[in-house]
């Protein structure tokens, strides 16, 4: 048992301690935790965009309003919805760097356009989702004030929204920072490409990947605790 | 009253079209003057409803026309939210924002499009809950108000526009019956106090007591109107008769 302790001891001061690689380790979250949120900024704008296309759309077929210019719109919004979410992300970050962004050295923009595209729209369909989870009345109380439509979208419907389907979006930010881990495809140094050079230099496998799925725990942990609280808050605000 | 014809609406017309063909309004034409506060009265699904939406475009009439203050309003070049403005809406289900207090119900649209500041609009709202009996409630939520005490706030968030019109849509059907009274009252008071007032509802009551003239819908037509004392003690049209016989 000592013995066993030990050998785990030294495991641990090999793939951590040894060469800084810790340093090294803080880099790669660095880089997990940027592209994360960068992506999640832009999954959450693109969402937010194309689920009120869609949803004023759909509203305005329901009272047989015709518009080329909406329909077009739509028609882009459900075309891009059905390429991102037909296709793996790790295809689509693939594409991104050796075809679209073929010349760009950029990588942390190359990935961060991929997962913001691909968030936005698993994001839309949530947006969109809660949209219409509000009631109609809402939106004609808002428009019987004089607002316009958007502004009775941003400031009476989103927000309502936004406090129904938190859990759904929690979900997709949780699934989001686990697919950055595929980003060492294009040569990015996040924890999970860390791990397997520790992996390559020290043969050993247990410690370094055990490390960093607990890192990805512990990360996912506080972010859902955090919608946690979010969610609460937004709650308390109706008694 | 004065004589100034603040709404006139001619030939309107609104056809629901889907699996099934409804004219919900079939050839409405009538006048509602400043100051004046008319009742529409009828039996269920005879477009009174969809005669006030049809009022301030929250539907769109399939014919016909609505002119405010002079303008047609009906005419897609027309920026109907500048219109909606001035005209207050009261919905039978409150429709107020469950996300934000009372007071800041009642002052988004002042803030947003009358581009009052905080202060101004706040004080405004207070005024107007004060004259309701709500002011202790302003930082109240509305989920912690009863129908009655919503239904009050509803209408001074209207009037935190300053509308020239208030149009009320059955605006004590959802009500408990102990907290009509107090919906009512409010209501008297606008009256009194000179608003011009459209309002739809099943209180004969009040509408005997406050409207200067009464609208008889049904079947999406207008049947009859006059002076309440003609509608209710000499009505004419045989679907009056039949609907007074039931009501009263």
């Amino acid at each position: 048992m000592s013995q066993w302790f030990a050998s785990l001891q030294a495991d641990f001061e090999q793939t951590f301690i040894a060469a800084e690689r810790w340093k090294a380790l803080l880099k790669g979250l660095g880089v997990t935790l940027e592209v994360t949120l960068l992506s999640l900024l832009i999954g959450v704008m693109l969402g937010v965009l194309v689920a009120v296309v869609r949803a004023s759309h759909d509203q305005m077929e329901a009272q047989k309003k015709k518009n080329a210019v909406m329909s077009a719109l739509n028609s882009v919004c459900k075309l891009y919805l059905t390429v991102i979410r037909g296709t793996p992300v790790m295809v689509q970050l693939l594409i991104m760097y050796f075809v679209i962004l073929a010349d760009s050295t950029n990588t942390v923009m190359t990935a961060v356009l991929t997962f913001g595209i691909n968030s936005g729209a698993y994001v839309a369909e949530i947006v969109r989702s809660g949209i219409m989870s509000i009631d109609g009345g809402q939106m004609e109380a808002g428009r019987s004030l004089g607002l316009n439509y958007v502004q009775t979208m941003w400031h009476i419907i989103i927000p309502q929204a936004v406090k129904n389907i938190l859990p759904a979006l929690g979900n997709e930010f949780i699934a989001l920072l686990k697919e950055t881990s595929i980003v060492n495809v294009i040569g990015m140094k996040d924890i999970t490409k860390w791990a397997i050079n520790v992996q390559g230099r020290t043969y050993q496998a247990f410690m370094p990947f055990i490390g960093i799925a607990l890192v990805y725990l512990v990360m996912v942990i506080i972010l859902s605790k955090l919608v946690n609280l979010l969610e609460r808050r937004l709650r308390n605000s109706e008694r | 009253m004065s004589d100034k014809v603040l709404i006139s609406v001619s030939a309107l017309e609104k056809v629901f079209s889907g699996k099934t063909t409804v004219r919900a309004l079939d050839g409405v034409s009538a006048e509602i003057h400043q100051g004046e506060v008319v009742v529409v009265i009828g039996p269920s699904g005879s477009g009174k409803s969809t005669f006030l939406r049809c009022l301030n475009l929250l539907e769109m009439p399939t014919g016909g026309s609505v002119i405010f203050d002079g303008t047609d309003i009906t005419d897609p070049k027309v920026d109907i939210n500048l219109h909606r403005q001035k005209m207050g809406m009261v919905f039978q289900h409150f429709n107020l924002f469950p996300h934000m207090t009372i007071l800041e119900n009642m002052t988004l649209a002042p803030m947003k499009l009358l581009h009052k500041s905080k202060q101004e609009a706040e004080a405004q709202a207070m005024t107007l809950l004060e004259r309701v009996g709500l002011a202790d409630r302003a930082n109240a939520y509305p989920s912690q108000l009863s129908g009655g005490q919503k239904q009050r706030v509803a209408i001074v968030r209207s009037l935190c526009m300053e509308p020239e019109v208030m149009l009320f849509d059955e605006p004590t059907s959802a009500l408990d019956p102990e907290m009509v009274g107090e919906v009512l009252d409010v209501m008297k008071g606008l009256a009194r106090d000179g608003m011009t007032m459209v309002v739809v509802t099943h209180e004969m009551g009040f509408a005997r007591e406050v409207g200067d003239r009464v609208l008889f819908m049904a079947d999406g037509r207008l049947l009859e109107e006059g002076t309440p004392e003609e509608i209710f003690s000499r009505p004419r049209h045989p679907r009056l008769q039949d609907f007074l016989a039931k009501v009263l």
